[in-house]
């Protein structure tokens, strides 16, 4: 049975001594009470100073500012660029939890300091008193306020609420408030220099100030007349008070970088802002309330004349307005659009639909909500408010269907519209420029750009310069603003069809694309004892619900109403209360909430890790014991994991070893269980220890390791036993299993025999065996994934290992897979290399215990299939016993009721988890996509590459299922119906071409490349577990890396020096133009470099400059150049060091760090590089060309 | 002798009709959210070779009391349940798999099959009730 012994190489001691459990329990128990998981983390301690209970944010919105005052000689234009990347998050997005740590004692007293006085703004004293250039701007002005505040004393602080709540009931709850959140944003990146724009529309504020209170001071005035002036006053007057600020605070902070004094200006500007903000909100109110206010008594008579007669041309009033800003917004100025854009929050959003609001289409939602401080009149009209959900929402901007001319159509309207029309153009959203920059603007052609009819048999050149961006949502530069960023959440169609028949017109698949627990740089961190959701379908509060009032919401999801709970109305940031809407849940469309115990089945768990290692013979001879305990003693410290962590080892040959880490011994002990086929734990403890009690023990055992095993002669490997006593170990608290696989399991439980038959591997018919072989992972990993384990498999192998049955292991527990085909630590350096690589950023890499994800979506959609490594647990309930930041997700939804009495939906993912720390949080995505009715427009938003990774999902899954042919039928089907469906809706095309609309001119080329890939191809030989690998990462990689992974980026590298550069953190990055994947672009005189995602080739021609090749590989010809290079050495010369800034960037794009390989033209791993040229011609496929004839042939059928 | 082979029918229709009931069930708990999809699985699992063994059993009995309507009438029920129990994926973990059936709507065709038997089977269970008094008269 059972033979504890103590093993050489090191005399092990009393081998099978009973061990003291009584202080290991204790100890246990006492760890997790001996740190409060709050106090871990850097950020969390200064949140739990503020009295709030919200503290959270300030830490993490000066985080940006603190930054800046580390590092003020970074220089302007990377800080400019990083904004621009970042182009979805708003800049006052708060720094990551991780960058969190800087906040020092300075920033904080920023936060409370600014939102002090943002408070005490509130009062019309401090309005007045308020320093800087806008002082005397104000000052006429704010002494109305405080005249028409003083009528309303007992409503003084819901002042500006009120202004926001009529905004709310627009269904723009959000961006009302950006009056002291701009400021910020202009204290991060002060280096924004406007002095001269701020000036000039400075002085014209001057001369609108007096405006309203003419307007206020009539008293019968009629609305056209009153709300003519308003306009004008507030298109001017907002810049005002936000330009002059930022320039102020730019002059300011360029001065003294100390982060002292920048919070003081930042603080100071804050009041200004508000008060401009305030400002300028202020007319609408004197509009809006002046009704009650002047009718005196009549307030209630005439209430009900105004609504009614407003009313009826609602609807169609509403779709109106916004037309106009996208109209004409794109032909202004540019100078404008890149001095504003870059502070993309702009103030004068709310404004403007405050403005929207006064000319009728909301009517009703001004009176009410702004009547609401009023005590007596105007109740009832609350109930108008509560419309059809999505009428609440300014339409969509009309994009490429305008048809509404540019000028004014309503007679009623007439006065507003110039004023009206000036806004977008100050204020374009950073979307619409980073669009018009990349010539796709939407806004002012007849036919946008994306439905443009590409003859692809003609058309050569598709690629774009740079990469292929994520097509931008046609919402309003508000919605769209908020909207999440492409990299975290996408979909398939960024134009929803109304119905699903109008889904299977298109022959588009409809789906997400998902990568919640991205890295982010910007997250804002929300501590509340109560998070607000949806009372029916447990929504979370986002940017896109609609407030009706102060009091209640709507949810956007189920259109349910509910109330706003008393804690929500206080604002943090601003401390101020009654402003639901200017909270940062619903601020920002990502948002992080540190949970409380309701969402807790049992204490958070401690960071727990197991490493199962393989010590068979195999495994010892490829070497790889060395380089991952090297790994771990390197990165043993960086583990996340706060003082609760704990670790343990399992190895494995044709027995299982466990290893007592018990503090107190000498040295660590070896346990060794021989009855494989009845595993069970050789001592209760002490085999996963507190990584902090017994690191010196874990130390040794990690340096021992390697060589213990080094004469094994066992060949065999349990690997299922092993499995089996890891999930024993694990069981009581969950955690990560990873798992170190070098060869087929061949003892004990799961078992596996070899399937591969060589010569099917390039059979062109039937391809077997991509499914398990046994059920035995899958049980296994279902009950890990029951006691919240994920089991991460590292698979290094030379021969078939049945990937297809171990990978089940992984795919269920929610772990994920790494395979190193034909390792060897010597004889396979780039292997080697990846392995070591690989190692560092999965060890270090942030991580989430006991994590569930939902998502949730509009009502009439639903989703019915899911793609990733997760057990779904229930219909929307994906299980992730761990999550981690390189995994993407996909599901597919179909539209089961018609969403014809709405405009937008929304999808919401909220991803719930412990993190290392032991803190609850959950991270929350929104998405939010407008509905269209008409093909041309479904086909104007598809998002080619999402399409395409959703599709090679669906491949794999049919590949599985039913088999490979099958499964590339329906890719080339895929094309070929949307193709042919969007062919027969344009009529006017000629029907022998091939057309493509614009935004799916890349559908064939992708999918040609699918068809090429490793997971699909036939023809070519491909082993089945590389095969079966491809398919894995399919399933489990995000976008951005699956798009690499599908088609490579070539770029041609002999020439750098010549190419465009940008500036990334004081280096200089060229960027070369992407190159046809064809070797008609590949020169012998060039050297190229393609980007697979996980590898680097460079090619290398045999006529290639020698000044390249001596200056960048180091060597001083050709010839010279070895067959094995995996490093580009530092050469001192300017085109070394611009090819590897470049390289360096492209590698700092992506987490894991990919392998260099320098390929010569005759050497042999020619062919790994040669394989990735995908629009050539092989044996086996069509070339590029053949492929699109192939299609038409089919499509003409 | 004839009214023995419809009373044994019969019960074992019985059977049949509460085991699609009992499928039914706990499809509905499973996508109302009641239980999770590995219980669920596990539980329909347990009952999947009974019912092919009960259905076989009838259509086999059937074959050999030479009641060729009926017979012709269980045929491909009977086949359609062995030919679903055949062909689960070796990795999979029975018909019903915790792993899938929220996929590519599984669980829907799964809850329509149910339905179908029920149906099914209530229409043997009155003609086999029918067939056992008719042979009971004419005993």
């Amino acid at each position: 049975m059972s033979a504890p012994a103590g093993l050489p190489p090191r005399p092990a001691g009393p081998a099978a001594a009973v061990y003291p459990g009584g202080p290991g329990a204790s100890r246990e128990a006492a760890a997790p009470q001996a740190g409060p998981p709050g106090y871990q983390n850097g950020p969390v301690q200064n949140w739990m100073h503020l009295p709030s209970g919200y503290g959270s944010h300030p830490p993490n919105y000066s985080a940006p500012s603190g930054h800046y005052s580390q590092v003020p000689s970074k220089a302007a234009a990377s800080h400019l660029d990083d904004q621009y990347r970042a182009s979805y998050y708003p800049p006052y997005y708060s720094a990551p939890a991780q960058n969190a740590l800087t906040p020092s004692v300075a920033t904080s007293v920023l936060s409370t300091q600014a939102s002090q006085q943002l408070y005490n703004k509130t009062t019309p004293q401090t309005v007045g008193s308020a320093e800087g250039p806008t002082q005397g701007a104000i000052s006429s002005a704010s002494y109305l306020i405080t005249s028409a505040q003083q009528s309303y004393s007992a409503f003084g602080n819901h002042y500006s609420t009120s202004v926001s709540s009529s905004v709310a009931s627009q269904g723009f709850p959000l961006n009302s408030d950006h009056y002291a959140m701009p400021v910020v944003s202009g204290a991060m990146y002060p280096h924004l220099s406007y002095p001269v724009a701020a000036g000039s529309v400075y002085g014209q504020a001057f001369t609108s100030q007096s405006l309203p209170a003419v307007g206020q001071f009539k008293e019968t005035n009629t609305f056209s007349s009153q709300s003519t002036s308003v306009p004008h006053s507030l298109q001017q007057r907002v810049p005002v008070g936000y330009n002059s600020t930022i320039s102020s605070v730019s002059a300011q902070s360029v001065q003294d970088n100390l982060s002292r004094n920048l919070t003081g200006s930042v603080a100071k500007v804050n009041n200004q802002i508000n008060t401009g903000g305030t400002d300028s909100s202020q007319p609408v109110h004197s509009v809006s309330q002046s009704i009650p206010f002047t009718k005196s008594g009549a307030g209630t008579s005439s209430s009900p004349a105004v609504t009614s007669s407003v009313r009826t041309p609602a609807p169609s009033l509403s779709s109106q307005p916004p037309s106009s800003p996208a109209l004409t917004q794109s032909p202004e100025s540019a100078l404008q659009e890149a001095i504003d854009s870059s502070s993309t929050t702009s103030s004068a959003s709310p404004v403007l639909n405050n403005y929207d609001a006064l000319e009728g289409g909301g009517y009703p939602e001004t009176r009410s909500v702004t009547s609401s401080p009023v005590p007596a009149p105007a109740v009832p009209q609350t109930s108008k408010a509560s419309k059809p959900f999505g009428y609440g929402y300014p339409t969509l901007q009309p994009g490429y269907q305008n048809a509404a001319p540019p000028a004014p159509v309503q007679p009623s309207n007439l006065g507003h519209h110039p004023g009206f029309q000036h806004y977008p153009q100050q204020y374009p959203s950073v979307n619409q420029l980073s669009s018009s920059l990349g010539g796709l603007s939407l806004q002012h052609s007849q036919q946008p750009e994306s439905l443009r009819p590409v003859n692809l048999t003609q058309d050569r050149n598709i690629l774009p310069v740079s990469s292929v961006p994520a097509p931008v949502p046609n919402l309003n530069s508000d919605l769209r603003k908020l909207n999440c960023s492409p990299d975290s959440f996408r979909c398939t169609l960024t134009n929803i069809p109304q119905t699903q028949a109008l889904l299977n017109k298109a022959k588009l698949p409809l789906g997400l694309l998902l990568h919640p627990f991205r890295d982010l740089t910007q997250l804002p961190v929300i501590t509340s004892s109560t998070i607000v959701r949806c009372r029916s379908c447990r929504t979370y509060i986002n940017p896109f619900v609609s407030f009706i009032d102060q009091r209640r919401w709507k949810c956007n999801l189920c259109y349910r109403v509910n109330d706003v709970p008393e804690e929500f109305m206080y604002n943090p940031l601003t401390r101020s209360y009654g402003e639901p809407h200017k909270r940062p849940e619903v601020q920002n469309s990502t948002v992080e909430f540190i949970a409380s115990s309701d969402y807790m089945l049992r204490p958070p768990q401690p960071a727990v890790y197991l490493f199962v290692l393989d010590v068979s013979h195999n495994a010892v001879e490829a070497g790889y014991l060395t380089i991952v305990c090297q790994s771990l003693l390197e990165n043993l410290d960086k583990l996340p994991g706060d003082s609760r962590t704990r670790i343990g080892f399992i190895t494995f040959d044709s027995t299982v070893q466990f290893y007592n880490l018990q503090e107190g011994l000498s040295q660590p002990q070896m346990l060794i269980v021989s009855d494989i086929d009845d595993i069970f734990l050789p001592t209760p403890d002490s085999l996963l220890v507190n990584l902090h009690e017994s690191r010196e023990l874990i130390k040794d055992l990690l340096n021992a390791l390697p060589n213990m095993f080094t004469n094994t002669r066992e060949t065999h490997s349990a690997l299922g036993p092993a499995l089996q006593a890891a999930f024993k170990l694990m069981s009581p608290t969950g955690g990560r299993i990873s798992v170190f696989q070098t060869q087929l399991p061949s003892l004990g439980a799961g078992l596996l025999h070899s399937r591969e038959d060589p010569n099917q591997r390039s059979s062109t018919k039937v391809v077997q065996h991509l499914g398990p072989a046994t059920d035995f992972y899958k049980k296994l990993a279902l009950d890990c994934s029951g006691q919240q384990t994920a089991v991460d498999l590292f698979l290094l192998s030379s021969q078939y290992s049945d990937l297809a049955s171990l990978a089940c292991i992984s795919k269920y527990s929610a772990g994920c897979i790494y395979y190193y085909p034909s390792f060897h630590h010597s004889h396979n350096p780039a292997q080697a290399e990846k392995l070591q690589k690989d190692l560092k950023r999965y060890l270090t890499r942030k991580i989430g215990f006991e994590a569930v994800m939902r998502i949730r979506c509009t009502k009439g959609l639903s989703i019915h299939t899911f793609h990733g490594n997760f057990f779904v647990r229930s219909t929307d309930l994906l299980s992730l016993a761990n999550v981690n930041p390189d995994a993407g997700f996909a599901v597919q939804m179909s539209i089961e009721e018609s969403l014809t009495d709405t405009s937008l939906v929304c999808f919401q993912t909220a991803l719930l988890y412990t993190s290392s720390k032991g803190e609850r949080r959950i991270r929350v995505h929104t998405l939010c996509l407008p509905v269209v009715s008409s093909l041309t427009d479904v086909y104007a938003g598809a998002d080619v590459q999402a399409i395409v990774c959703l599709l090679a999902n669906m491949a794999v899954d049919r590949s599985v299922s039913s088999s490979l042919s099958d499964a590339r039928d329906a890719l080339v089907n895929a094309v070929v119906d949307s193709l042919a469906a969007y062919m027969s809706t344009a009529s006017n095309l000629q029907q022998s071409m091939l057309m493509a609309p614009n935004s799916l001119k890349l559908f064939p080329l992708y999918v040609l490349a699918l068809l090429k890939q490793k997971a699909f191809r036939t023809g070519t030989s491909t082993r089945l577990d590389d095969r079966v690998y491809a398919m894995c990462q399919m399933k489990s990689q995000p976008l951005v890396h699956l798009m690499k992974m599908i088609h490579p980026n070539l770029y041609r590298i002999d020439k750098l020096i010549d190419e465009s550069t940008i500036h990334v953190n004081d280096r200089v990055v060229p960027q070369p133009p992407l190159q046809k994947l064809s070797a008609e672009k590949l020169t012998r005189e060039g050297a190229f470099l393609m980007d697979c995602g996980s590898i680097f080739y460079i090619w290398i021609g045999k006529n290639c400059d020698n000044n390249f090749i001596k200056d960048v590989l180091g060597y001083p010809n050709y010839a010279s150049v070895p067959q094995k290079m995996t490093q580009l050495p530092e050469v001192d010369a300017l085109s070394s060091e611009r090819t590897r800034s470049f390289i360096s960037w492209l590698r700092d794009s992506r987490p894991l760090s990919p392998v260099l390989q320098v390929i010569k033209d005759e050497s042999p791993a020619k062919t790994d590089f040669f394989q990735h040229l995908i629009e050539d011609r092989t044996e086996a496929a069509f070339s590029y060309y053949e492929f699109l004839l192939n299609i038409q042939q089919q499509i003409c059928k | 002798m004839e009214s023995v082979v419809f009373i044994f029918s019969l019960i074992d229709c019985c059977a049949l009709i509460f085991l699609s009931v009992y499928f039914i069930i706990t499809l509905s708990d499973l996508e109302c959210d009641y239980i999770n999809a590995r219980s669920c699985c596990s539980k329909l699992n347990k009952w999947v070779v009974s019912e092919v063994i009960g259905h076989a059993v009838v259509t086999v009995l059937m074959l050999l009391s030479l009641h060729w309507f009926i017979f012709l009438l269980n045929l491909p029920v009977a086949t359609w349940n062995i030919y679903r129990y055949i062909m689960v994926p070796s990795g999979n973990m029975g018909v019903f798999d915790p792993t899938e059936i929220h996929n590519r709507g599984q669980l829907k065709s799964h809850m329509k099959e149910a339905m179908i038997k029920l149906g099914f089977h209530l229409l043997c269970f009155f003609m086999y009730l029918y067939s056992m008094i008719l042979a009971l008269i004419n005993d």
